[in-house]
């Protein structure tokens, strides 16, 4: 019987079809629930509808009519006679306006949504009453929010906080590449929407601006493809070597390796950072070993092509230990079979490991690979706490070893480049959806689900 | 000596010397990788003053970065610091708990419209580099008046724990494997949603709550960035990875070297102890995860 009904709940419907009570909730809305038994119910959207009309009479008009213009009132020094000051005049604060511009439309879309639900629902319940089915009261409502509505009050508060705190500054910061927000040109207070010049900035070969990009976008790269499989293979490497039927104190190597990723990272990266100083530890120990000079030091930050390895190798010492933890039990799922068969067709433990053990491992862990990759080109604290992008060249805003979060992070935060900053973000993000989505699809345990069952 | 025997032998001493082999480079790796810790803890006993000095070992030993520390309250005020990330930490383990395992419950047990394009839409989230929004999500909180003089505090809360309702997959992953059965068992004994979800789910999933309890409640200690943002020149307001990240500061090194290694050994131990307790609970995530 139910889902007879439901069939036909459409908003189309519900105003064709719908008698009185529904078709007036078009205009005011709850009325629908009014007129049919769920008088609570069609308060509360009511009072939604007058909340947000007073919302919009007060704020909401204003904020949408400034939208597209981002303000043009400057802010102007001006003589004021009776005091004998300058006063500054407040002008229009761009930055602002686009946020309280941001929020209403999302206010708009969220009455919107409100406004298809209770249309259905009216429909819905007209539907019910005319076939005679029991409507729930109130009370009852109340009750299937704890049984079978469980979702909606359990998952009502943390969508709220995804909405406000992530998807509408989200939107905001997107919103923010298509101006001309930036510290360049003394943009800081008002700003105008530019389209995508920023864009054509940031991918322009020939520009100071877009030479950088390709340069960070390529050490980007470089740096995630190290990172990720250099990780993965030699900390496989590690677990079997720990694994090994002749190995004594398995627990005892473990814990070794374990404990420096129980160090918080960002207090071990710090340690590193100043144990590798021109003066620090290491430097100190190889003068005193007699390795090098008594005045020379290693140049571990200093030099571009000693801080990318410097940093390479530190992310193994960070993240061997992490794929160690979290490859031992699938290393040990490898139906034991397999080696067998292996063995006695003659293949040594380098075959055995290429054939067997890493195209197994791929199959099963290719999503981990994949979260890792993108850990990796999302990567903030490595290089941030470690060489902080540096060495950089002068003219530059980008460092040889910054990554394309880290030269975001310099721009917005640093330089004030908020569009330029919103511009790059954009830019990852395509980039590591089109990555994502291209090895996901052609990755074995997406194409064949049941290969090694 | 028949050539049998001798051929053995021959096998033996062979697996002997790849053994030996295999265990000196285990050391050799075990050595680099706990020397890191090993020499921060030193330092922070060393009690020779300044940053760099020129010797790898410290010459002499004392406690009194670690007094200093927690009694200098003058220009770094540590013991500030820390009631300020205690207080966070705490607050922000209570809501993220909360909306870590809510979500984790519905997708793994309800069935509704909404659940697999919430997946997707976390998934496709979680592709966006975070400082993106962390600009945003300070005008944000500015706008809220959430970002100066105490209500920092606040912003910070809000911060760390209003997007954790994202961070669900150990947890979700951990119910699948929990038989559905129990709850239909229960539901037909009588009992509704919510109390099968605090009364049955929970209690049999008492690793993954402790797991996410924990994890939240270390998220704070850690965090360095978007404190650093939020907190800007309001020193009163500092969280405890900022002071040690100022520790290292030009203006403050030659003072505070040796108390940052201090701070850095205090804060490091219950972090450690905690993670070393939690890391069964995250391979089993981990592999529960992979197996889907």
């Amino acid at each position: 019987m139910a889902t007879k009904v439901n069939e036909k709940i459409t908003v189309a419907n519900a105003i064709a079809k719908g008698d009185l009570w529904t078709r007036l909730s078009a205009a005011i809305m709850g009325a629908g629930m009014f007129g049919h038994q769920q008088i609570v119910k069609g308060i509360m959207v009511l009072a939604c509808e007058v909340a947000f009309i007073f919302y919009m009479i007060a704020s909401g008009i204003s904020n949408l009519a400034l939208l597209p213009s981002l303000g043009t009132q400057e802010q102007q020094k001006v003589w004021n006679e009776a005091k004998q000051i300058y006063e500054y005049t407040a002008g229009d604060n761009s930055q602002q306006i686009l946020l309280y511009g941001v929020v209403t439309l999302f206010v708009i879309a969220a009455i919107i949504l409100l406004w298809i639900l209770q249309m259905k629902h009216s429909y819905k319940l007209q539907r019910k009453m005319e076939e005679g089915e029991h409507i729930p009261s109130f009370k009852e409502d109340i009750i299937s929010l704890f049984n079978g509505n469980l979702h909606i009050t359990l998952m009502s508060l943390p969508c709220l906080g995804i909405l406000v705190f992530n998807i509408v500054p989200l939107v905001y910061m997107i919103s923010m590449a298509f101006t001309s927000y930036s510290k360049e040109d003394e943009k800081l207070m008002l700003f105008d929407w530019n389209g995508l010049t920023q864009f054509q900035r940031v991918l322009n070969l020939n520009g100071n601006i877009g030479k950088q990009f390709w340069h960070v976008l390529g050490w980007t790269v470089v740096w995630a493809i190290f990172a990720t499989f250099l990780n993965y293979i030699l900390g496989m490497i590690l677990a079997m070597v720990i694994n090994r039927k002749d190995t004594k104190a398995k627990g005892f190597w473990r814990f070794c390796f374990v404990l420096s990723i129980a160090v918080p990272q960002f207090v071990s990266l710090m340690i590193m950072n100043i144990m590798l100083q021109p003066n620090g530890a290491v430097n100190v120990l190889l003068r005193n070993l007699g390795w090098i000079g008594a005045s020379d030091s290693l140049p571990f930050w200093t030099n571009v092509t000693w801080a990318r390895i410097t940093i390479i190798v530190i992310n193994l010492w960070v993240g061997i230990p992490y794929t160690l933890l979290q490859i031992t039990g699938i290393l040990q799922n490898i139906p034991n079979e397999l080696y067998e068969a292996a063995r006695m067709d003659g293949a040594g433990p380098v075959t055995i490991f290429f054939k067997i053990t890493l195209p197994y491992m791929l199959f099963v862990t290719t999503p981990y690979l994949i979260t890792s990759f993108v850990g990796n080109i999302n990567n903030f604290n490595v290089i941030y706490l470690l060489s902080g992008g540096g060495p950089t060249y002068v003219g530059d805003t980008a460092g040889q070893t910054d990554l394309l979060v880290t030269w975001l992070y310099k721009l917005t935060i640093d330089q004030q480049y908020y569009n330029l900053g919103a511009v790059i973000g954009i830019i990852t993000f395509v980039i590591l959806t089109i990555i994502t989505l291209v090895t996901y699809r052609n990755s074995a345990s997406y194409k064949n689900e049941e290969a090694f069952m | 000596m028949t050539v049998m025997e001798s051929k053995r032998n021959k096998r033996n001493s062979r697996t002997v010397a790849v053994n030996v082999l295999v265990h000196v480079i285990l050391a050799i790796l075990a050595v680099i990788w706990v020397m890191p810790i090993f020499w921060i803890v030193l330092t922070s006993f060393r009690a020779e003053p300044g940053a760099y000095t020129s010797t790898f070992l410290p010459q002499g030993y004392t406690l009194n970065n670690y007094v200093k520390l927690f009694t200098d309250r003058n220009v770094l005020n540590f013991p500030k610091m820390f009631t300020n990330t205690l207080i966070i930490a705490i607050v922000t383990c209570i809501i993220s708990t909360f909306f870590v395992l809510s979500v984790a419950y519905s997708l793994s047990r309800m069935r509704f419209k909404f659940r697999k394009p919430y997946m997707n839409i976390a998934m496709i989230l979680g592709l966006f580099p975070g400082f993106m929004t962390m600009v945003a999500q300070y005008f944000i909180l500015k706008s809220m008046g959430l970002t100066e003089g105490s209500a920092i505090r606040f912003g910070l809360i809000i911060v760390y724990s209003a997007c954790t309702g994202l961070g669900f997959q150990i947890a979700k992953g951990y119910f699948d494997t929990i038989p559905r059965s129990i709850d239909e068992a229960a539901v037909i004994d009588g009992a509704t949603q919510w109390q099968v979800f605090t009364q049955i789910t929970m209690p049999l999933a008492k690793p993954i709550v402790i797991y996410t309890i924990l994890t939240s409640f270390i998220a704070p200690w850690v965090d360095f960035i978007f404190a650093k943002v939020l907190c800007r020149a309001n020193a009163d307001q500092y969280t405890v990875a900022i002071g040690l990240w100022n520790m290292l500061q030009k203006e403050y090194i030659y003072q505070w070297y040796t108390c940052f290694a201090a701070g850095a050994v205090v804060i490091s131990i219950p972090i450690a102890c905690l993670f070393l307790y939690l890391q069964r609970f995250y391979v089993e995530g981990m592999s529960g995860a992979v197996k889907g």
